[in-house]
């Protein structure tokens, strides 16, 4: 391969409105070779690769592709440069098949769905891939979605290929697969770009890792010559103690009793299937599992958002020790009950949030129509709002400002906030640190077992099987809608875990 | 490998759009206004092109046609252009709470000719009770009538998702048919219904246009403190940005929707009861005069807010009797205004791109680093 | 007697036909086109006075005029006008990313406003008493039929004795249905239409696509308008003739589900439902106006019947409505 390197980016900055998104950054890669961007969430990764893919362009700096300046304005430049990215969030279209979504977009010779599938059975072949090119992409898993991706990168024929946080959603033994097949295509001579922000990943992959801070670059170090605290230090800035406490419970009684329950989607698709379990006062119960397969329908379930064929949902009180079925009752009715149950949902500005209300409308949400008076009570909201500011030190213009402008960190504070000041007896949150810093991570986290100690039962969904065994203190692990097991945080590998988030998954077939 | 390549072009682009969420109020409104002023008076161009007036000509028949010769004390352009206002204004604050709930409600047409339609005929058929009696009956009936029209869309919309949009637009036009049914009935086979001398609405100081603008305005302060103040224009408001967010917190979505439209229609039904029982004592297909129409993008235009749209009410129906008259006055045909009024609107909402996006011109930017 | 029921059936459906067939276009680069009533009066105004012109520079003597520019330049003229109005729309929706809804509406406030105002004006040129002008002659070339049409008796009546318009429109749906589905635009389109960032990041020019798909289903919505006036009024304009078909044309496209081969059918059905009144005997014209309500009826039914169906393929567009630009996050 050539000395030159594959890529090299010059002093690039990029600004969205007055927020700088990447600052002077520099970053070069070689051919054959495997290059990480370590840092944390909202440090500038994906920004800075969506520039050399074409989606967003520089506001200053160069581009050097094997040794030439370019200019790169549209994705179909970048394709023109052998440059390939693989999203996050992919970039597929749902109604299209397999082979549809991979040929999209490439001009060259006559249509001829027939002829193309067939010389996408060859990169199948060649790379060893599984991939049943007629489905439609909105009936496949997340890894087969990702499969797409990489096979539609490699079928423009990509010299470099850039794949952002690829693992976020794959088991263990997924992301093994994943990890053989990049590597093997590094020593076919391409140049491989990876996004992350776990470490061991980093560690375990690349040949060299680049560092941003911010938005700005900090460094480049050779993998064989690091240590996972060095590159914390120069993701965070300082030294960072990465443990999570984790107190044992006391006087942990029965709050939550779910028995049986089943539960279909619009479409009739079993989603949830016979599902039990019982969460206690004064414990994090975690739930683990591949993304979509029940996790969110589970959630909603108790707090009366999903309709249910079967099963009951029974909820021991603290105060008055009786039984409640929750079974089939909307959140007014619930909370009527005098059950205080508080949910983060996944989707925070979706669902948790309304993006265009500023932070005090968002305090009211849960609380606006207590009171017999037609028009709303804008005090108590308000001085929540800046209570929650105050507390969890919340980085915004004012109480007034929507919350869509507020940073994924600050929206999350604001949500959480709002859940626990309502003083709940079980709190549910799903995925609560996606997309968050460092820091504001620990703060949640910090504020989860809080709760604990106070006695809440609380119910963790994560993707972070680290994270979840270090916080939990029983993690229950679901796939394709059922529990697979049940296992005690403590003494519990990771492994053993993934083997539990893909053991169901060979079952149901 | 690097020959293969197909070059792109070696060019940076020479303009790039950014989204900015930071312009100051007053600078957004500066831009707006000029944009109005900007599009009235190319529109003038135009029209003094092919009328061949000159410029004081074509204003003085612009302003005089408006708004009458104020400045000899007669009123009655004047107060006819405040019933123009006061009527499309009607029907925009009807439709508004329905888009703040994204819900397209394109049915005032249909909803208010409802409430013509009934106000009509209880006008005709109970000319024998009491006055305050019909008063109240008509007033009910035809309230009744345009929250009707308003609620058949949206339990379809509530419980199979039904694409309102559609299905209101048709309503306007069985809603025509049953309008143009009663005409011929009422009107025993003839096409004009005569006038009804009962049952008309109070005038209040001898001018009888005066309670539709009192009425309006009245209309107007409530539909500010509903939306902005009430837990229910709270409700409207969550529903609109998020139904999920709706349904995590147990606001009940359906009846939300099946609540603001029967709200909407119930409005649209009073503009339409304004009409016939309180100026044009009669009703034909034409009443509402496609205003349901112009209605939707007034709401748009005033961005939800009843005294923003109260603004952009009075400058649009100003641009379009204006004009009306200029070209009438000229031998023109009357239908220019409907191009004015398209042209104008379409100016200002083209205007909102230079508030919520900026341009940087790249080029100047290079060269200024070398 | 069946026959003729069927022959009007098809010449009332052939501009809904126009007008869905671009709608499905425009929809399909995922822009909901409001506009299309107003851009059908402009492709019909725009013919007629190309017509008016020409006419008037053969002096009126339909031994002066050339069949094939007679036809052409009409033709010409309404796609002309009408890729205008689409070239405004995209420009405020893909550029200027206007609310679709806001600009729709105004661009059929305008589009109406130009075919009555020009309407108008042309009558009053030839100092006509109602508000109307007519071009039998053109309209002769337009409607010339098969010569041999009369000859096959019912065969003949029932599929051969239309203008050229009814057929092009049939064939301009199965070629844009071919278009859509067997090609890599049609792909292309199609990607752009349920999600436009993952077309751009596929290296597809999305603007340019919403932009030719809206001017182009534009252009054969207004050949719509211009089929009406030349074939189906006898080349009689009058103001607000054409009506509301522009919005029937829109619900037509629900009803075919997004698919232009099914729109050849529902025209049809439509254009019978709009022509049952008439066929129906003795009735007084108060029922009439009832019986009027007929398509629209229909129209709410078949709205509510296709939301019932929650197939995924039978879904709209899934970015149709939403405006498109790359560097949201």
């Amino acid at each position: 391969m050539s000395a030159v390197p594959a890529i090299e980016l010059r002093s690039i900055t990029k600004t969205f409105g007055k927020v700088v998104a990447n600052k002077n950054v520099n970053l070069s890669a070689n051919h054959g070779e495997i290059l990480s961007i370590l840092g944390e969430n909202g440090s500038g990764k994906t920004t800075l690769m969506n520039m050399i893919s074409g989606i967003y362009f520089p506001d200053e700096g160069h581009i050097f592709i094997n040794g030439e300046e370019t200019v790169i304005t549209s994705p179909k430049d970048a394709f023109a440069y052998k440059i390939g990215m693989i999203h996050q969030h992919f970039k597929l279209v749902d109604v299209f098949s397999a082979a549809e979504n991979i040929v999209l977009g490439i001009e060259d010779g006559a249509y001829n769905l027939k002829r193309s599938t067939e010389e996408i059975r060859e990169i199948c072949d060649k790379y060893g891939f599984e991939l049943d090119l007629d489905k439609k992409v909105y009936t496949m898993s997340v890894s087969e979605k990702q499969t797409v991706e990489i096979i539609k990168v490699l079928y423009r024929g990509a010299d470099i290929l850039i794949l952002d946080e690829p693992t976020a959603v794959l088991t263990p033994q997924e992301t093994e697969k994943l990890f053989k097949v990049l590597r093997s295509m590094r020593d076919a001579g391409k140049c491989i770009i990876i996004i992350t922000h776990k470490l061991h990943e980093v560690l375990s992959l690349s040949d060299r890792v680049s560092v941003l801070r911010k938005g700005e670059y900090v460094g480049t170090v050779k993998t064989c010559d690091t240590s996972e605290s060095e590159l914390t230090e120069m993701m965070v800035g300082k030294k960072v103690e990465l443990n999570i406490h984790r107190a044992e419970p006391n006087d942990a009684k029965l709050r939550l009793c779910v028995s049986n329950i089943t539960c279909t989607d619009r479409q009739g698709t079993v989603v949830l299937d016979d599902v039990s379990f019982e969460a206690y006062s004064g414990e994090i119960l975690g739930i683990a599992g591949i993304a979509g397969s029940g996790q969110r329908e589970l959630l909603e379930s108790i707090a009366g958002l999903q309709h249910l064929n079967c099963g009951e949902i029974i909820y021991y009180d603290p105060e008055t020790g009786e039984e409640e079925n929750l079974r089939d009752k909307t959140p007014v009715q619930i909370r009527d009950m005098g059950v205080r149950l508080s949910f983060v949902p996944e989707d925070r500005l979706g669902m948790g949030l309304v993006g265009n209300m500023d932070i005090v409308d968002n305090m009211m949400l849960r609380s606006y129509s207590k009171g017999h008076s037609v028009f709303l009570r804008r005090k108590d909201p308000r001085d929540l709002a800046e209570r929650i500011i105050n507390d969890l030190e919340v980085v915004t213009p004012g109480a007034n400002t929507p919350v869509r402008r507020l940073s994924g960190g600050n929206v999350q504070k604001v949500l959480v906030g709002r859940e626990i000041a309502a003083s709940p007896t079980v709190l549910m949150v799903a995925y609560p640190v996606r997309g968050l810093d460092i820091n504001s991570s620990y703060l949640i986290y910090n504020l989860l077992n809080e709760q604990k100690e106070k006695g809440v039962c609380v119910i963790f969904v994560g993707e972070d099987l680290d994270v979840l065994l270090a916080l939990c203190d029983r993690i229950m692990v679901i796939g394709s809608g059922r529990i697979t097991g049940c296992v005690d945080a403590r003494g519990t590998t990771k492994e053993q875990i993934g083997l539990l988030m893909t053991k169901s998954r060979e079952d149901v077939r | 490998m690097t020959n293969e390549m197909i070059k792109p072009h070696h060019k940076e682009p020479l303009i790039h759009i950014v989204k900015r969420d930071d312009m100051v109020w007053w600078k957004a409104w500066l831009i707006r206004i000029a944009t109005i002023i900007v599009a009235v008076f190319a529109v003038g161009g135009i029209s003094m092109l092919l009328t061949g007036n000159d410029f004081s000509q074509t204003y003085e028949t612009f302003y005089r046609g408006v708004l009458g010769r104020l400045d000899e004390g007669n009123t009655t352009m004047l107060w006819q252009y405040l019933q123009d206002v006061a009527i499309l204004l009607c029907l925009a604050l009807a439709l508004t709470p329905a888009f703040k709930m994204r819900f397209w409600n394109c049915g005032a047409e249909g909803q208010a000719l409802m409430g013509g339609l009934a106000a009509m005929i209880c006008m005709r058929e109970l000319g024998e009770l009491p006055y305050w009696a019909q008063i109240i009956i008509i007033v009910v009936t035809s309230i009744l009538a345009g929250a009707l029209w308003g609620f058949i869309p949206a339990i379809f919309k509530a419980f199979f998702n039904t694409n309102e949009t559609l299905f209101t637009l048709m309503m306007n036009y069985i809603a025509i048919q049953l309008v143009a049914y009663y005409v011929v009935v009422g009107s025993n086979g003839n096409t004009v219904l005569p006038t009804s001398s009962s049952g008309n609405l109070p005038i209040i100081a001898e001018n009888e246009y005066l309670l539709n603008v009192l009425v309006v305005a009245v209309l107007s302060v409530i539909a500010f403190f509903y939306l902005k103040y009430s837990k229910h224009g709270y409700e409207i408001s969550v529903v609109g940005e998020s139904q999920n967010t709706a349904r995590y917190i147990g606001i009940n979505v359906k009846k939300v929707i099946i609540r603001t439209m029967l709200i909407s229609g119930a409005v649209c039904g009073i503009a339409g009861m304004l009409l016939v029982a309180g100026t044009d004592h009669s009703i034909n297909t034409n009443t509402i005069e496609g205003q349901g129409f112009t209605a939707i993008m007034i709401s748009w235009l005033g961005q939800f807010n009843p005294f923003i749209m109260m603004l952009m009410t009075a400058v649009v129906i100003f641009v379009g009797n204006g004009f009306g008259k200029v070209t009438e006055r000229s031998n023109l045909d009357k239908s220019f205004a409907d191009i004015a009024t398209g042209i104008v609107i379409l100016c200002v909402v083209g205007c909102e791109f230079f508030i919520h996006y900026s341009i940087k011109f790249r080029s100047s930017k290079k060269e200024a680093k070398k | 007697m069946i026959i003729a029921f069927f022959c009007r059936a098809v010449l009332l459906g052939v501009p809904l036909l126009y007008g869905s067939t671009g709608e499905i276009v425009t929809e399909k680069s995922g822009h909901l086109n409001l506009g299309i009533p107003g851009i059908m009066y402009v492709g019909a105004i725009s013919g007629v006075c190309g017509s008016f012109i020409y006419e008037h520079l053969c002096n009126n003597d339909i031994a002066n005029m050339n069949p094939f520019l007679a036809v052409l330049i009409p033709f010409f003229c309404s796609v002309l006008g009408s890729v205008f109005m689409g070239l405004l729309y995209s420009f405020f929706t893909v550029t200027l990313r206007v609310n679709q809804n806001v600009t729709g509406l105004a661009i059929t406030t305008f589009g109406i406003g130009i075919g009555n105002f020009f309407g108008a004006s042309i009558a009053k040129l030839v100092e006509s008493e109602i508000t109307s002008v007519t071009l039998s002659k053109t309209s002769s070339f337009f409607c010339a039929k098969l010569p041999f049409a009369d000859k096959l008796g019912w065969f003949g009546k029932l599929f051969l004795s239309f203008d050229f318009m009814t057929y092009l429109a049939i064939a301009i749906a199965i070629a844009a249905s071919i278009v859509l589905n067997r090609t890599r635009v049609g792909l292309n389109l199609r990607a752009v239409g349920e999600n436009p960032a993952t077309a751009d990041a596929a290296g597809i020019n999305v603007i340019r696509y919403k932009y030719l798909a809206t001017c182009i289903g534009s252009a054969i919505a207004g050949l719509g308008g211009l089929q009406y006036v030349m074939a189906y009024a006898d080349g009689v304009w009058s103001n607000n003739a054409f009506g509301d078909r522009g919005w029937m044309a829109i619900a037509l496209v629900i009803f075919a589900l997004w698919k232009p081969s099914v729109a050849i059918l529902g025209s049809f059905l439509f254009g019978a439902l709009c022509n049952a009144p008439t066929f129906v005997k003795g009735l007084g014209t108060d029922a009439m106006k009832l019986f009027e309500m007929l398509p629209y009826v229909v129209t709410i039914i078949v709205l509510v019947f296709t939301s019932m169906r929650k197939k995924r393929e039978h879904q709209p567009p899934e970015s149709l409505g939403l405006n498109y630009f790359r560097e949201d996050r």
